[in-house]
């Protein structure tokens, strides 16, 4: 594999990570990430669409009329979508219960359209392909982070393993049930944001607001 | 080739500037085309794993259901059944219709369904449901000395909620083997307290019907003293009512009365 396409690959796990440094696909990260066994498959799905919908994108990028081109892009999503919660539903019923609406609000997850919008639109099939595989890892990657977390701490398992001894159970572990809630999940996040731009200060954003003061008002 | 084979219609087509109305249309219908083919042969060639699944889905709700009753567990050993044996009654004639499939009966949508079934008088309407559904799923339990169990799913009006809970009684069909409510939207911590296993406990062994035929049960503030009383809950009295004006409704002459009459003179 060539350098390049490698950069592809690896630069939106964590340089380029859609979630902490875009900023997108939050609200299925928040609502996914209570157990380890529902992010991964939520993850799974969309790596599944993402790489499909921006290799088919990009294979038709020429042909597609700037006027029609959102629509035929969602189309595409949609349609994979749909298929990837018809799979689960044959082959991983009780998972697909406890994902319920969040299968088919891929359609809606930003990081898809962005990346076919952005990349695939411009792009051969094959970095389109591993920009897809690239994105959809880097999305994995911080929705089994924070489900680590969130399932250790919040029901003291991994993978629906007991890990912790609880206390219900005779054990030590009183498990914290903030960490069940969706707004624990955002505390996370916003603290792995934190984490990663203190090590990369490149990601900083300039603050487009600053808090005036007197002096640079130019009042005395 | 000649000009109007169809692959060089294809090249022609291909090579059309984007900008024509002409390649837009035959670019969008070609992604949906391909796109609803996709999706619909996915959706066929699913469907009956998927179905598969719904089914093992409503099977393990009735086993869980048969884990909620109390003392059911044991008295499924005590008999030596393996299962319950599930039927459709005619709630009008009380007889077993074995025209509809079990399996394939939707009780829940039979409950809002004007066409399946009967409106009620608001006098003859204890449990607050206004329409009754004709048919009605029931579970019987037989076991090495006749009939152990008849399990009834049954509904009503809460406080502020519809209440389904599983009525399960004892093969006498006068005694109450076990309550179980399922679904409830009652006021948490109050009304909801309907749920709990402790309140529920006190409905087995309770006599709900007497030998005329007539339903006893009723529901009394303080301790409940008779065999046919039942403790209201303090601060959840409507639930609590709600509860008890269910199982009566349920029992009565409008619900499975008439199916019970027949169980029990041995019609069925």
């Amino acid at each position: 594999m060539k350098r390049s396409s490698l950069k592809q690959l690896t630069s939106p796990l964590i340089d380029n990570n859609p979630i902490t440094l875009q900023i997108l696909g939050i609200c299925s990260a928040l609502a996914v990430t209570t157990k380890l066994d529902t992010a991964l498959t939520m993850s799974l799905a969309l790596i599944a669409v993402l790489t499909t919908a921006s290799s088919a994108i990009s294979l038709i990028r020429r042909h597609l009329p700037s006027s029609i081109r959102l629509v035929i892009q969602i189309t595409i999503i949609a349609s994979l979508v749909i298929v990837a919660d018809q799979v689960l539903r044959a082959f991983a019923f009780e998972i697909s219960q406890r994902l319920s609406v969040f299968v088919g609000l891929i359609v809606t997850n930003c990081i898809v359209l962005g990346r076919a919008e952005t990349f695939a639109m411009r792009n051969p099939v094959w970095p389109s392909f591993l920009d897809g595989l690239g994105n959809g890892l880097g999305y994995g990657l911080i929705l089994m982070v924070i489900a680590t977390i969130r399932e250790l701490f919040g029901s003291g398992s991994l993978f629906g393993v007991n890990v912790l001894p609880l206390v219900s159970e005779g054990g030590w572990f009183q498990p914290l049930g903030f960490m069940l809630l969706a707004p624990s999940a955002f505390i996370l996040i916003g603290v792995l944001i934190w984490i990663i731009r203190t090590r990369r200060p490149a990601q900083v954003e300039e603050d487009e607001y600053p808090i005036l003061t007197r002096q640079s008002e130019g009042r005395p | 080739m000649s000009k109007f084979s169809p692959l060089a219609l294809w090249r022609r087509f291909l090579a059309l500037p984007n900008e024509r109305p002409a390649k837009a249309l035959g670019v969008a219908f070609l992604v949906a085309l391909v796109a609803a083919t996709t999706v619909s042969v996915t959706a066929v060639m699913l469907k009956p794993r998927q179905q598969a699944n719904i089914d093992a889905a409503r099977e393990a709700k009735l086993a869980a259901m048969i884990e909620t009753l109390p003392g059911l567990a044991d008295i499924l050993r005590e008999t030596g059944a393996e299962t319950l044996e599930a039927v459709v009654v005619d709630l009008q004639t009380g007889l077993i219709d074995s025209a509809i499939k079990p399996a394939e009966f939707d009780f829940v949508a039979a409950q809002t369904d004007p066409e399946q079934g009967t409106s009620l008088l608001p006098e003859d309407d204890a449990a607050g449901i206004g329409l009754r559904p004709n048919f009605a799923p029931v579970y019987l339990l037989r076991g090495r000395d006749g009939l152990a169990l008849v399990v009834l799913p049954v509904y009503g009006k809460g406080y502020q909620s519809t209440i389904r809970a599983y009525l399960a009684l004892e093969g006498d069909l006068s005694t109450i083997a076990g309550l179980s409510i399922y679904e409830q939207g009652e006021t948490p911590g109050l009304g909801a307290r309907i749920a709990d296993p402790e309140w529920l406990s006190q409905w087995s062994d309770k006599q709900a019907v007497d030998e005329q035929g007539n339903v006893t049960i009723t529901l009394v503030r303080g301790e409940a003293e008779t065999a046919s009383e039942i403790d209201g809950i303090t601060g959840a009295t409507r639930s609590s009512t709600g509860v008890v004006n269910l199982v009566r409704f349920w029992l009565g002459p409008s619900g499975y009365g008439p199916f019970l009459t027949r169980l029990q003179a041995g019609e069925i």
